[in-house]
């Protein structure tokens, strides 16, 4: 390969495609590769035989894992682009700027891959199409969330593209889409507002199918404020991660700055989340759910939202008294595990609650590792763009 | 055919060598799960595509009148709900035996699936067994056809759901939007599966005959009718025979109301069916829909009025 050449420059960070491939042979590429091989022969299986083979889902459970993890839970925690690009370009919160880039990355990358894992989970991927340009279910939930899904790809798309053209020296296309950015965070906060909440609402018809403990008229705006919340602690687990990982991609770093930033980020996921459990009070009181907090499913929804909201904002507020960022990064990591378990709850074992719990739907392995060969994906596809471009600095 | 038949014994196998039976396969115990290339949709929706064209308005839409009282669980029904949709099927001896056979199928609270429109549930009321018929309830409001993002179900004149299989895209809301978890998936079709469930024999009842189950009802538990006349007939039987029925017409108002009528001797909530108000489930995702679009236009004035005053501030800057 010639000193030089694109494809040594840009893509083999300047190495030759040996040094390249030697670089790489570490134990958590290896772990990935493995995970990524079970996950393709899962992708194929369920090409050639169909969902019946390959899943556990059934004419009860009509949704499984792929839309539980993969759809609910992943676009939930890529919500760091709205949150993040709103504060900086919008609020005009500068000091935040260095975040920026990074959640829109993670937002374009998550929602990718969120519609690519959806594909093996319609029955008939190849007309996905249809509900852009061909037939129009205007009542639908889904319809607003297919529209609003392909436009805020559109849009994070935009937001990234300044980054991506100056890796290829496009200067005047970076000019270009660099003006273009601020109408693309007014967009997507409309976009991902409406989306975000819908994903809750979708639920709404399953009235008599959800436990009440979870079914409430308020489901797209917890999903909305969890998402904000969820979109908050993964900016502060994400930054912990690339500073640890990427730090030779980061400039003049300065620790002292970065904690404080840190429990800047903390005080505001105290904030909505102190909001989403007033809310969820209110929704307790309002329905008269009280008496359901003492059987099986109450005790759930007790540990979902005392474990969950409940101790990480106790923590939260005692990281910011104590100026303890560390705590404040412990505490994004419960918030992230408790929007997983909140989706999971809402959508699998809420759902159908007055089936017996052996009848209900349990992922097959393959159902698991094409959730996980997605969130490889993810990640890998992270690793090789901030490596290559402008993103972290 | 032969091709399906083969490709359905494969599955089986791979299963069995992959070990996934194994794995919570109860849920497709019934060999009528594993159903493939569904016919009744393709054949209802080009009837329909027919009548279309021809422009016939129908006064009023039909319904059918169930007689839970009067159900002997012959499981004729589903018989000829199979034979007339050529679903997979099994001889009428081996459907009527199973009221008195035991192990039965009744031992089990079934639902429909792929190959299986309609099923026959038994409840006990003390010592006397309650059959209970479940097929598409064909809702005045219906909840499928809300919920599908390609709208792929329409509401006929007649009164029959009908679902085209041309626009579907195998996301499955609408069994999830389903009050009466009716619409079943084939689940063993790699390629081309669809959603089934009854039509109301649209093919049948536009050509002024009975829907398969209703005319082979031995036991003149099911009214065929307009809706009006039907209810009345409901109300009639009801208000002349007041120690055997209870005062509900199930589907009446349930959900906005339903093309199937249901009048019985116990409360409905004890034979499965699951308790609605008058609300049709349409209306719950509209109403958020609506407020979406209003808070998105509302919301819009604000953001964009931010973003030009920071294009500006940093222009001065």
């Amino acid at each position: 390969m010639k000193e030089g050449s694109f494809l040594r420059e840009k893509i083999f960070l300047g190495m030759s495609l040996k040094e390249y491939l030697k670089s790489h042979a570490t134990l958590w590429n290896f772990i990935a590769l493995i995970i990524l091989s079970f996950s393709f022969y899962s992708m194929a299986y369920r090409l050639f035989y169909g969902l019946g083979p390959a899943t556990n889902l059934s004419d009860t459970y009509p949704w499984g894992l792929w839309i539980s993890f993969d759809i609910l839970v992943g676009i939930a925690l890529a919500a760091p682009g709205l949150t993040v690009a709103t504060t900086v370009y919008l609020f005009g919160i500068k000091d935040y700027k260095n975040f920026a880039k990074p959640a829109v990355l993670s937002s374009l990358l998550g929602y990718i891959f969120a519609v690519f894992a959806l594909m093996f989970d319609l029955g008939r991927y190849y007309r996905v199409f249809y509900v852009i340009g061909w037939s129009w279910g205007l009542d639908s939930i889904l319809f607003l969330i297919a529209w609003h899904f392909f436009l805020y790809i559109l849009i994070c798309l935009i937001e990234w593209s300044p980054s991506f053209f100056e890796w290829l020296g496009k200067e005047r296309l970076k000019e270009i889409f660099s003006k273009f950015g601020i109408w693309a965070t007014v967009f997507g906060v409309i976009i991902a507002g409406g989306h975000q909440s819908a994903l809750g609402g979708l639920f709404l018809v399953a009235k008599t199918k959800i436990h009440p403990l979870w079914y409430s008229s308020l489901l797209p705006l917890f999903f909305l404020i969890s998402a904000i919340f969820a979109g908050i602690s993964m900016v502060i687990i994400e930054s912990t991660l690339s500073h640890k990982f990427f730090i030779d991609r980061i400039k003049n770093f300065q620790k002292a700055e970065f904690e404080s930033k840190t429990l800047g980020l903390g005080k505001a996921l105290a904030i909505v989340l102190i909001l989403y459990l007033l809310l969820k009070l209110l929704d307790l009181a309002h329905y008269d759910n009280w008496h359901y907090l003492f059987t099986s499913y109450g005790y759930l929804y007790l540990f979902e939202n005392v474990g969950f909201v409940f101790i990480p904002i106790m923590l939260l507020i005692f990281s910011i008294k104590l100026k303890k960022a560390s705590v404040v990064r412990v505490s994004a990591f419960i918030v992230a595990l408790g929007v997983l378990l909140n989706r999971f709850n809402v959508s699998l074992i809420a759902y159908n609650w007055y089936i017996p719990f052996k009848e209900k739907y349990y992922p097959t392995w393959m159902e698991i590792s094409l959730s996980l060969g997605i969130v490889t994906l993810i990640i890998l596809f992270y690793r090789f763009i901030v490596r290559r471009m402008a993103i972290l600095h | 055919m032969l091709l399906r038949m083969n490709r359905r014994d494969f599955l089986k196998k791979a299963l069995t060598i992959t070990g996934l039976t194994l794995m919570g396969g109860k849920a497709f115990s019934e060999p009528s799960s594993y159903s493939t290339g569904n016919k009744a949709n393709r054949k209802n929706w080009e009837k329909y595509e027919i009548i279309k064209a021809r422009g016939i308005n129908l006064e009023e839409p039909y319904a059918i009148l169930l007689d839970l009282t009067r159900c002997i669980g012959c499981r004729r029904c589903e018989w000829a709900c199979n034979e007339w949709n050529k679903n997979p099927n099994k001889p009428l001896k081996e459907f009527e035996e199973s009221k008195d056979k035991k192990p039965s199928v009744f031992d089990k609270n079934r639902r429909t699936h792929a190959g299986e429109f309609t099923v026959v549930n038994r409840f006990y009321e003390g010592k006397n067994p309650i059959y209970v018929k479940k097929q598409c309830m064909h809702c005045l409001d219906p909840a499928c056809l809300s919920a599908c993002f390609v709208n792929a179900f329409k509401k006929t004149d007649y009164g029959s759901v009908l679902y085209n299989p041309s626009l579907c895209v195998g996301c499955r809301y609408c069994m999830i939007a389903c009050p009466f978890d009716i619409p079943a998936y084939e689940y063993y079709d790699p390629l081309t599966p669809q959603i089934t469930k009854c039509t109301m024999c649209f093919d049948r009842i536009t050509e002024n005959k009975l829907p398969a189950c209703v005319e082979i009802c031995p036991a003149d538990a099911m009214n065929f009718g307009k809706r009006s006349e039907i209810l009345r007939l409901a109300y009639e039987r009801i208000h002349n025979n007041s120690g055997r029925y209870i005062q509900h017409i199930y589907g009446e108002y349930e959900a906005g109301g339903t093309s199937w009528l249901y009048i019985s001797g116990t409360d409905f909530e004890k034979l499965g069916f699951p308790k609605l108000d008058k609300t049709p489930i349409p209306q719950l995702s509209k109403n958020f829909l609506f407020t979406v679009k209003v808070l998105e236009i509302v919301a819009a004035a604000p953001l964009v009025w931010t973003a030009y005053y920071m294009i500006s501030k940093s222009k001065k800057g």
